[in-house]
């Protein structure tokens, strides 16, 4: 940034004035180049007296772009204009610069510069942003970065998918997620962004779901966490409970990290006795391979 | 990036074109007249005034001094670039979808649709260096089995020794140009699955791009080794590909579509927002897509010296994006 011009502001006594002028440029500010950033914009800010005798502020912002053209790309800049474009005016209105800046929007940010990045990478730590676990958005599954109606991946991830089985994916669940069998979520679907939803999966392990029924009226998640802790890291474990009652439901999720330690649970815990209950332990859905 | 809004045509736009120095611009639309534009600062040089009916294609000489276009009005016309002045006109008996000057520009291939009885082609001219001494004859016609669909694009191969086609019937064919026979296709395993819309050579031919629509609502487009017929690579998206176009400068492929008819309904109604989608061409990963046009995408152009590339879509608008410094810093 270059002030170029410096005017040393003398005071001026209105008595020596002379009436007739109109040159009261000494009045105004002084002209102000910014020069040419990493764009190559630069802005020249003059200041003038208009007709109405008022200060006006005129900034021109241009772009200063040095070509390299070939020699006929040169003579081609001489050409006369034909067809419907040798009727036209300078002014014509048929090219506009956009108002509007627009950027290649990425599609997810990469890793480096995610303003909540991690050392991980594990979207799990993002919870050490207040409140962003609650905002999970429901195309992509990932908490804390945005909610659903600002999903960079909003046409591909539309809720209204069907879900079919996809080339492109790299993991074999046909249709599996928390809950009913029928229903796939959007992340799974066909034309999801398997890539970006890939690892988001692994830690939100939809495949590594295990449910428990025939619990006590007074599980809570933390007493499941205890349960299933030793089987291996535990992700998330839930317990559906009753607002009305504020008792268990009878039943709960608890999402693995890993699939081996999800087996693991199930085939020690299913049948365990439990707080006076027997408890069944079981994949969260229809048995995936 | 502030793109440059063009609003030459009134009428959605069908293709666009740079020439070799990468500073002129060519559009063409449904509205009959091919524009040309400069391509640094979008400011409209002339139009082609001739043909009756939507323009499809265009390609312009290597010197940049002539003009093919081809016509929903069953000819393909050779212009004057300069003047705008129409120096040939080819008849053919139904409409043409796709031109394309060979390597020196000697001769052009020109596709036709299926129209009443006559079945879609591939026709191959020579184009003379006086515009006086031009015919019309063909030199080469080939058909694909299924006459009836249409040959949306047919490109020349590697030094001309073959003509690429690709179009409706979802197969890519591969042509000998000497002899006219059919030297390689896709088959159904590895080929699009509905019909290819668009297709782009490399820089230097060495691999071609194609998109298309799919019945399964999400269009992929495949990366194809000229010589052998290869697929090297699949880009995903969730929309229909209209058309498609590489970086020659960077290892980007962008592709340009509209809107699943599903998603018509459910997606929010904010204007301006059908995007030109860029993926890693290796990786084969989504990066971005940069958004404005009100309407779906029909044709993409690269600037050959990759700084700056060019959408047209439905809505009639060209618009010039001319790339900020960040764009060439991008890392996955």
């Amino acid at each position: 940034m270059a002030i170029d011009s410096m005017q040393k502001t003398n005071k001026i006594r209105w008595g020596e004035i002379d009436e007739e002028e109109d040159d009261f440029d000494f009045l105004l500010p002084p002209k102000q180049m910014i020069g040419p950033d990493q764009n190559g914009v630069k802005k020249v800010i003059v200041y003038k007296f208009n007709d109405e005798g008022k200060k006006v502020k005129i900034t021109t912002t241009t772009r200063v772009q040095k070509r390299a053209l070939t020699k006929q790309a040169v003579e081609r800049r001489s050409w006369n204009k034909f067809g419907d474009a040798a009727n036209e005016e300078a002014g014509s209105y048929l090219t506009m610069r956009s108002t509007e800046d627009i950027i290649l929007e990425r599609i997810r940010a990469p890793g480096s510069n995610v303003e909540q990045s991690t050392v991980s990478g594990d979207s799990m730590s993002q919870l050490g942003k207040p409140g962003a676990v609650l905002m999970v958005c429901r195309l992509c599954h990932k908490k804390g970065d945005h909610w659903t109606s600002r999903c960079p991946q909003k046409d591909l991830l539309s809720l209204m998918d069907e879900p079919l089985t996809a080339e492109t994916s790299t993991s074999t669940i046909a249709g599996t997620g928390t809950g009913k069998a029928a229903y796939v979520p959007p992340s799974m679907r066909e034309g999801a962004d398997r890539k970006a939803a890939g690892s988001d999966m692994r830690s939100r392990n939809d495949e590594n779901a295990v449910r428990v029924t025939n619990l006590s009226e007074d599980t809570r998640g933390p007493d499941l966490m205890e349960l299933f802790r030793p089987f291996g890291s535990v992700t998330r474990c839930h317990v559906a409970i009753d607002q009305k009652t504020s008792m268990s439901r009878g039943f709960g999720f608890v999402n693995f990290v890993s699939r081996e330690d999800a087996q693991r649970a199930i085939n020690t815990l299913n049948g365990y006795g439990y707080d006076n209950l027997i408890l069944r332990v079981e994949w969260a859905t229809p048995k995936p391979n | 990036m502030r793109p440059i809004l063009m609003k030459g045509h009134e009428r959605p736009l069908t293709f666009l074109r740079y020439n070799k120095d990468g500073d002129l611009l060519f559009s063409c639309a449904k509205d009959h007249t091919p524009t040309l534009w400069f391509a640094d600062n979008g400011e409209r040089l002339g139009t082609y005034r001739g043909h009756n009916g939507a323009v499809w294609c265009c390609d312009v000489s290597r010197d940049s001094s002539r003009l093919i276009t081809g016509s929903a009005d069953q000819t393909a016309k050779l212009w004057d670039v300069k003047s705008g002045k129409e120096l040939f006109t080819f008849k053919f008996g139904s409409p043409t979808r796709s031109v394309d000057f060979a390597v020196g520009d000697h001769l052009a291939v020109i596709t036709t649709d299926y129209f009443v009885d006559r079945m879609a082609a591939i026709h191959v001219k020579r184009i003379a260096e006086d515009p006086e001494d031009q015919v019309s004859d063909s030199v080469l016609v080939l058909q694909c089995p299924d006459g009836k669909k249409r040959i949306n694009r047919a490109v020349w191969g590697p030094l001309n020794q073959t003509i690429v086609s690709a179009g409706e019937d979802t197969v890519i064919r591969i042509w000998d140009t000497e002899t006219g026979k059919l030297l390689n296709e896709t088959n159904e395993e590895v080929g699009h699955k509905k019909a290819i819309t668009s297709l782009c050579k490399a820089a230097d031919d060495s691999h071609f791009l194609t998109g298309s629509h799919d019945k399964t609502a999400k269009a992929f487009f495949q990366l194809w080794d000229m010589r052998t017929l290869t697929l090297i690579k699949t880009y995903t998206t969730g929309v229909p590909v209209n058309a498609v176009a590489m970086s020659p400068l960077l290892n980007h492929v962008v592709l340009g579509g509209g809107q699943d008819a599903s998603a018509v309904t459910t997606t929010d109604h904010r204007a301006g927002k059908f995007e030109a989608k860029f993926y890693d061409k290796i990786l084969q990963e989504e990066i971005g897509g940069v958004k404005g046009h009100f309407g779906p995408i029909n044709a993409l152009a690269f600037n050959p010296d990759g700084k700056s590339f060019s959408s047209g879509g439905e809505d009639g608008y060209v618009r010039l994006h001319h790339f900020d410094s960040d764009y060439f810093n991008i890392k996955i």
